[in-house]
């Protein structure tokens, strides 16, 4: 009986379990797949989909990308084994640099078809994110524009018919000018449909689109400008190259949006000024999330699942929370002494007197006293405080006779006269071919994270990365002025940066010095920022400046302050203990310069080297790309 | 399992079938050649002047790449076939035939074992008659140059450089001693033979008692400079 009662029951259940149409039972809405309807009913959910397009916005050097992404151009110096062929290569690939990320561009205009179709949202809220999708798509052409060139403009999401025939997916290259012109009106049209919010940071505003319309136009323009003089560096049909005539208009362009961000319509952006000492002052720009300054970032959040590495890359050596994960990136003395300094003069470090003598300094940071206070603002100088402590750069001691007394590592003491056993080279380098420490005698101070626990690997830094800010927009309106002629107004706006920078006596550009004043005060303003290739690759004098001519040191110390100064190997600046009892000078330092033993190779920057190589399987897919020149 | 005999069989007679018919036998025909002008061989600089050897008739269309050695000459190993060989533009310090349509001419290669094709090309210049001698550690050049484009193509010389390095390979970015090179500018130049350069030669480590040497030229608005043949120099 109690038998029957149980298996009764379970054939009931599972006749009326099997009672369902075959539709219902098969056709189970897939739980892991939103579809674009539900997606875009709900502005949350729209939302989680613009975070990642955010998050696939493609930079040259960011704090995500690697460390390594700020260590060419002779900028710095990379102290890791397996980076030295940063500087051991003789040039750079023809390959290097290009990005073809199509799908990218896809899921962009599919954001902003689905959005624009979207039914369940106000328009307010269609607005904002058709204006950001746009924004995220003008940016990425930006990049693909500096790198390759003219590339296909595609606007809109394209279909394959199954038909067989793919021609109506082969979209030629547009001419260069088209894509810059684009990202231009593309600006134009969405500045208008964002809110202007100056606390808003990573996310798509006024002044963001403004700044970026700015720099493309700057670009647009130096590139129809200088690109006369590399004539080899175009295409017949324009995807390479921009007519000389169209400059004074893009120039005019650059200089209106720079302007409309300095008057303040766009909100109200300033430059950082919040601490006593002007070093530190430039330091914290990059740290404080609130700056005034920044304009669009990509955001970090520790222990919020989105860190970089930076700090724990590149923090000195015995100031590391990550043992021997410590100083990767080592800027060069070539960059050091381009920071001019207080008069507006340049001069090399002062290493020697007229006599060839050394001069001898109480402390080390005395070397660089008088200098541009952002010298120790982007860089670590030997001495230089970073958590509160001191870095210990020294290369050995010297001795009155001028016998040096050096060791492999800070741990290996050496028998100095006088003295017995002691440590004769500083924790923090610099050793010849010793990584993780500094090479060239210096750090980054850029970027770099005081915050506790920053470089350790587990936590990570959450420094932001700024890609616009109002020094560059600045910058941007005084190289526009001054290509338009206009010289006074352009010296107003260098001479914001430049009093920022303590360097309070104004400089007056002129026909003849504004080129190269231009060209110094970005790579100095706007260090390890991304900029240099780019900058050097508009003004068309990559190839003068990195001509794979090896460097003396007389090379180094020449034409400091000139556009096209060679810059082809990193060089760095060695501390010495000077060590002569009963000598006035005992115990005091001298400096050296010295090219790192690993630097073998001397940059070489081609024609072909202007615009990336598009890959053979991009020509071989759609036989309308027309190749790079000169490759 | 006991390893037996008849699995190490089974095993000799896998790995004995195994690689046979899927794989297709390495590319044996060689084309080799260089680059001349009227027979006499254009050097040029090492690995920065390259060329394209194109099959045609398939459905993707990309290039077998290479670039000439220092003394102008190539080698591919390729299949038997018909190949289009060309220079890309502005590359080489030479003219290469243009096509109306701005497209670069080709040389057709029928391809049937192994061949040697010059590829005859219209050099700017040409270093000749270089004679390289040392007196202690000093390395001292003579040349003449001539100017074999004369026409509305003719262009201006840049700079003559003397190169020395330790290696065979010489050129700017192979060579011993740092910042510029010893060089006569373009416009300082009044006659075109008996031009001189010389070169103090800085200590080798490790010591070596011979250097390499040879001329570049640099052809306004050309990359690529033409070279003189390199020559072995015993220094004293």
């Amino acid at each position: 009986m109690k038998k029957t009662t149980i298996i009764s029951t379970f054939a009931l259940l599972l006749v009326t379990g099997a009672c369902k149409k075959d539709s219902a039972f098969l056709d189970v809405p897939p739980k892991q797949v939103v579809t674009s309807d539900v997606a875009f009913s709900d502005p949350n959910l729209v939302l989680s989909i613009l975070a990642d397009l955010y998050n696939r916005v493609y930079d040259f050097s960011g704090l995500d990308n690697g460390w390594a992404s700020f260590a060419d151009f002779s900028e710095s110096f990379p102290s890791e084994n397996g980076s030295y062929y940063i500087v051991q290569r003789t040039g750079w690939d023809f390959g290097s640099w290009n990005t073809w990320d199509y799908k990218y561009v896809r899921d962009l205009n599919l954001f902003i078809e689905r959005a624009t179709a979207a039914t369940k949202l106000t328009d307010a809220q269609k607005n904002q994110f058709i204006a950001e999708g746009r924004f995220l798509r003008a940016q990425y052409y930006f990049e693909l524009v500096k790198r390759m060139g003219g590339v296909p403009l595609i606007t809109k999401s394209l279909n394959y018919d199954f038909s067989g025939n793919v021609e109506a997916l082969q979209i030629p290259r547009a001419k260069e000018s088209e894509v810059y012109d684009f990202i231009i009106s593309e600006a134009e049209a969405i500045k208008g449909l964002l809110p202007v919010n100056v606390s808003e940071k990573s996310r798509a505003t006024p002044a963001a689109v403004l700044a970026m319309e700015s720099r493309a136009a700057l670009y647009a323009a130096s590139i129809a400008k200088y690109g006369a003089t590399t004539p080899q560096v175009s295409l017949p049909g324009g995807e390479v190259g921009i007519p000389a005539s169209s400059a004074t208009g893009y120039y005019t362009k650059a200089l209106a949006a720079a302007k409309e961000i300095i008057s303040g319509t766009a909100g109200n952006y300033s430059l950082y000024k919040q601490l006593p000492d002007l070093s530190d002052n430039f330091a914290n720009l990059f740290l404080d999330k609130s700056s005034s300054e920044s304009i669009w970032v990509e955001d970090f959040k520790a222990n919020g699942g989105k860190t970089h590495g930076f700090t724990t890359n590149d923090q000195p050596f015995s100031i590391s929370d990550e043992g021997l994960d410590a100083g990767r990136l080592n800027p060069s003395l070539n960059l050091v002494e381009a920071f001019e300094k207080l008069d507006n003069s340049y001069a090399p470090m002062a290493t020697k007197d007229g006599a060839g003598n050394p001069i001898y300094y109480t402390d080390q940071l005395d070397m660089f006293a008088g200098r541009d206070a952002r010298l120790a603002g982007t860089v670590l100088l030997p001495n230089g405080l970073f958590k509160g402590k001191r870095t210990e750069v020294y290369a050995g001691y010297q001795l009155g006779n001028g016998t040096v007394i050096s060791s492999s590592d800070a741990t290996i003491t050496q028998d100095v006269p006088g003295l017995g056993k002691v440590q004769v080279v500083g924790k923090d380098g610099p050793v010849n071919g010793a990584e993780f420490r500094t090479q060239t005698g210096f750090y980054i101070r850029k970027y770099l994270d005081p915050t506790v626990g920053s470089g350790r690997r587990g936590r990570g830094s959450d420094v932001n990365f700024i890609r616009y800010r109002y020094a560059e927009v600045l910058l941007n309106a005084a190289e526009a002025d001054a290509e338009l002629g206009n010289y006074a107004e352009a010296s107003t706006y260098i001479n914001q940066v430049r009093l920022r920078a303590g360097l309070t006596t104004p400089l007056v550009l002129t026909a003849a010095n504004y080129f190269d004043r231009i060209v110094h005060e970005r790579r100095v303003e706007l260090a390890f920022e991304g900029h240099t290739l780019f900058d050097m690759k508009r003004w068309r004098i990559a190839d003068a400046v990195w001509d794979g001519n090896s460097m003396s040191v007389a090379d180094l110390v020449a034409n400091i302050g000139k556009a096209t100064k060679r810059s082809t190997q990193p060089f760095g600046l060695w501390p010495y203990k000077y060590y002569n009892p009963g000598d006035a000078n005992n115990g005091k330092w001298i400096f050296k310069e010295i090219k790192p033993s690993p630097v073998t190779g001397s940059n070489r920057f081609l024609l072909g080297n202007y615009y990336s190589r598009i890959g053979d399987d991009v020509i071989a897919a759609n036989p309308k790309i027309v190749k790079q020149p000169n490759q | 399992m006991k390893i037996k005999f008849h699995h190490i069989l089974i095993g000799l007679f896998l790995a004995a079938s195994g690689c046979k018919k899927d794989n297709y036998d390495a590319p044996t025909s060689r084309l080799s050649g260089r680059l001349v002008y009227k027979g006499e061989a254009i050097n040029v600089e090492y690995n920065a002047v390259p060329y394209q050897i194109y099959q045609p008739g398939f459905a993707t269309k990309s290039a077998i790449q290479g670039t000439f050695d220092p003394d102008g000459n190539y080698a591919q190993l390729l299949f038997d076939g018909t190949y289009k060989f060309t220079i890309p533009a502005n590359q080489g310090p030479f003219m290469w035939k243009e096509l109306p349509a701005g497209t670069r001419d080709s040389l057709t290669v029928n391809l049937k074992g192994s061949q040697t094709v010059d590829i005859e090309v219209t050099p700017y210049y040409l270093v000749q008659n270089a004679k390289f001698a040392a007196t202690g550690r000093k390395v001292t050049a003579t040349f003449d140059i001539q100017k074999i484009i004369t026409d509305a193509n003719a262009k201006n010389i840049d700079r003559v450089y003397l190169y020395v390095n330790k290696t065979q390979f010489v050129s700017g970015g192979y060579r011993i001693g740092d910042g510029d090179p010893p060089s006569i500018a373009g416009s300082a130049i009044t006659s075109m033979t008996n031009l001189s350069l010389s070169f103090d030669v800085p200590t080798i480590t490790p010591a070596q008692n011979y250097v390499f040497a040879r001329i570049g030229l640099k052809v306004a608005g050309v990359e690529d400079l033409v070279f003189s043949p390199v020559s072995k120099i015993t220094l004293q």
